[in-house]
């Protein structure tokens, strides 16, 4: 009975812990249990010099990629049998499937370079299944150069995750828009969503903010400070050039497109007093969707149906996060103490990632840390303890990741983390890096 | 030749004869004493240097009499016979004396010309309005995360009401800044809602809406960099600028 009470209390105690991880990785899709994978380094296909360069730059990018996924239990490379395959024919499946690797999946190929061509052979292998091993067979064929081995090696990231991650299409291929100071103007700027690829937007001088690149990635919404007040503008990444977008006078800020592109939310102060609006896509049908005093900004539409907005209001004081339908009706509180500010929703539409400082107020330790809340139990968990301020959190299209911005090394940077809160890693270090927004796709 | 030297001591005699005569009669009647003179008439005379001066300037009135035993000016009162006197006149004036004596009477006067100062250069407008902007309308300051004008803001408000309905001709630009702590979209939305709270007070007070353009920057501006509780006072604030 004694031994009995004493595991019922020990049962007690971890159950919200497993509990909590368990509904976070169901839910953003990153599984309870991780596939093994082993991915030993492509070899070179023929004696070209060029080889070793690129295939430093594939093999790095490849094992970031698929280590980053958030799905993969990765086989150590000290694991790794000394004769690695560069074909099929290579593989000795009894190496990769008994301990210590005890794979359940290998990754291999090889790389070659040939005048101006990089030929790339990848396969994906169930080492378990010796019989039938091939789950995937691709050749990619792009310029000797390192940024087409960078962008093959995420294409076949992509098909791997895709393949063993339930049908979700991975990350490795998408961007990150930001704003940087490094110019020494708030710029709008651009990355891969590894922080490889780093570049400049906009050059207007002033201060930029909030960009919010739209579902078919085509253009990006941002704010920006003009002679006239803040304003939202329109940037064509097809024409790499500002497009023409109304004014409405007032402080315009936070816009957002819905997931089909049609519409945008944002925040504007035309009538005196910030409130959330909703126009066409191209500025059109102004129409307010909100009518409380106090600051009303950072409006985010439900990802996945779009007959949702989430966003933030000061109508009782300290911000706190509400949604509302896409028509202003039927507001409700999400957060009920401290501040709260920069909601993001969740692709499959079950959550809300936001900043919150729980407990604030003279004396409190005011973290301001990255939450997860289910929206419809608002339940919640925090996903960051590391000090600093965190904000603008915002989901990578396939659910797994966040992005957002920190201060926790010093001046505010972007890092990414797995959904859990796991695998937080910083991606900028020059200048000041804010407001990371992730591309749809 | 004997008569020519015999003309010769006749006149030599006849000279001498009258030199005795006119010696004799001098000492024989002593001059008669003099009649005594009839009373003699005052002189006088006034003038002033400079006679023509700017207004609060003054000038120096000096006059000069004989003959007179009561000399006074007109506006002055009784005077020495001789003197002079610092006058400071605001207007033009004629300065009248009058001397007096058992001789008679007599008057002088001198005009002195008081003309008005010119106007001191005038500084361009634009830049003395601006100073005088800069000197009399004070910031708001706002409490963390409040928008609400709070008590002791009310004299500064009052005061910057006072001046600009004085100077209905300047325009001005409300800027709203917060503190560093807290997010920036937020921020921005909350130094919006400061500018518009300060320009209402304003309108409500008389100020015309149609002079004063709003803005925020949030926290993208601090005035004070350090993160302490007074630094964060001193940017939480709405920020009056000269011109929109």
């Amino acid at each position: 009975m004694k031994w009995f009470s004493a595991l019922f209390l020990l049962f007690l105690l971890l159950a919200p812990t497993f509990g909590q991880q368990d509904w976070i990785r169901t839910g953003t899709g990153l599984g309870v249990e991780k596939v093994r994978l082993a991915v030993p380094d492509f070899k070179p296909s023929n004696q070209d010099p060029r080889n070793a360069d690129l295939l430093k730059v594939f093999n790095d990018t490849l094992w970031n990629d698929l280590d980053n996924a958030g799905i993969f239990d990765m086989v150590s490379k000290s694991f790794m049998p000394t004769d690695t395959p560069a074909n099929p024919s290579d593989v000795r499946f009894d190496a990769w499937n008994t301990a210590p690797v005890n794979a359940s999946m290998l990754a291999f190929g090889n790389l070659g370079t040939s005048g101006n061509a990089l030929t790339v052979q990848g396969w994906l292998y169930d080492v378990k299944n010796v019989t039938s091993p091939q789950v995937l067979g691709k050749q990619y064929q792009d310029a000797a150069t390192a940024d087409a081995a960078r962008i093959t090696a995420h294409k076949f990231a992509d098909e791997i995750i895709f393949r063993l991650g339930g049908g979700i299409p991975g990350v490795a291929e998408s961007s990150i828009y930001f704003v940087s100071s490094r110019s020494g103007h708030k710029e709008i700027w651009a990355m891969d969503y590894d922080g490889a690829n780093q570049r400049q937007l906009t050059h207007l001088g002033s201060i930029s903010l909030s960009p919010r690149i739209s579902p078919d990635g085509s253009r990006l919404a941002f704010s920006s400070l003009a002679k006239g007040g803040w304003d939202i503008l329109m940037y064509s990444l097809d024409l790499n050039r500002l497009v023409s977008f109304p004014r409405f006078g007032g402080t315009n800020l936070s816009p957002a497109w819905s997931p089909d592109g049609t519409r945008l939310a944002f925040s504007s102060s035309r009538t005196g007093d910030s409130e959330i609006y909703v126009t066409d896509s191209s500025g059109g049908n102004l129409k307010r969707l909100t009518a409380f005093k106090g600051p009303d900004v950072s409006p985010v539409w439900n990802r996945k149906t779009g007959s949702q907005i989430s966003w933030v209001s000061g109508r009782t004081g300290l911000p706190q996060i509400y949604t509302m339908e896409a028509d202003g009706t039927n507001d409700q509180r999400m957060t009920d103490e401290g501040y709260a500010v920069s909601p993001s929703w969740s692709p499959n539409g079950q959550f809300l990632v936001f900043s919150w400082i729980r407990h604030y107020g003279p004396g409190a330790p005011g973290a301001q840390d990255i939450y997860i809340m289910d929206i419809a139990s608002k339940q919640w968990v925090q996903l960051t303890h590391d000090g600093g301020r965190n904000d603008f959190p915002c989901w990578s299209p396939d659910g797994r990741h966040i992005i957002f911005q920190s201060s926790r090394s010093g001046g505010e940077q972007i890092w990414t983390m797995l959904a859990d809160g796991s695998n937080q890693k910083q991606l900028t270090f020059t200048g000041s890096n804010t407001q990371p927004n992730w591309s749809w796709k | 030749m004997k008569q020519q030297r015999l003309k010769w001591i006749t006149l030599i005699f006849a000279l001498g004869a009258i030199m005795m005569l006119g010696a004799c009669k001098k000492k024989v009647a002593p001059p008669p004493p003099p009649p005594p003179p009839p009373p003699a008439a005052p002189t006088a005379s006034l003038t002033a240097s400079p006679d023509t001066i700017q207004k609060g300037q003054s000038t120096t009135l000096t006059w000069q009499t004989s003959n007179a035993t009561d000399v006074s000016i007109d506006g002055i009162g009784a005077v020495q016979a001789i003197g002079s006197q610092q006058v400071t006149p605001a207007d033009s004036t004629t300065y009248h004396l009058t001397a007096k004596g058992p001789g008679g009477t007599q008057d002088a006067t001198a005009r002195v010309t008081v003309t008005a100062p010119p106007p001191p250069p005038p500084p361009p407008p634009s830049a003395t309005e601006e100073e005088l902007f800069a000197r009399n309308v004070k910031d708001i300051y706002f409490d963390y995360d409040k928008y609400d004008i709070r008590g002791d803001q009310q004299s500064a408000l009052q005061g910057d009401i006072d001046f600009l309905r004085q100077h209905p001709n300047i325009s001005f630009t409300i800027e709203g800044h917060c503190d560093e702590r807290g997010s920036t979209e937020y921020n921005l939305a909350l130094g919006d809602n400061r500018a518009n709270s300060v320009k209402s007070a304003l309108v409500q007070g008389g100020v015309s809406a149609g002079n004063i353009k709003t803005i925020s920057y949030g926290k993208e501006k601090p005035l004070c960099t350090e993160s302490n509780e007074q630094c964060w006072q001193t940017n939480r604030r709405g920020h009056f600028v000269y011109g929109k």
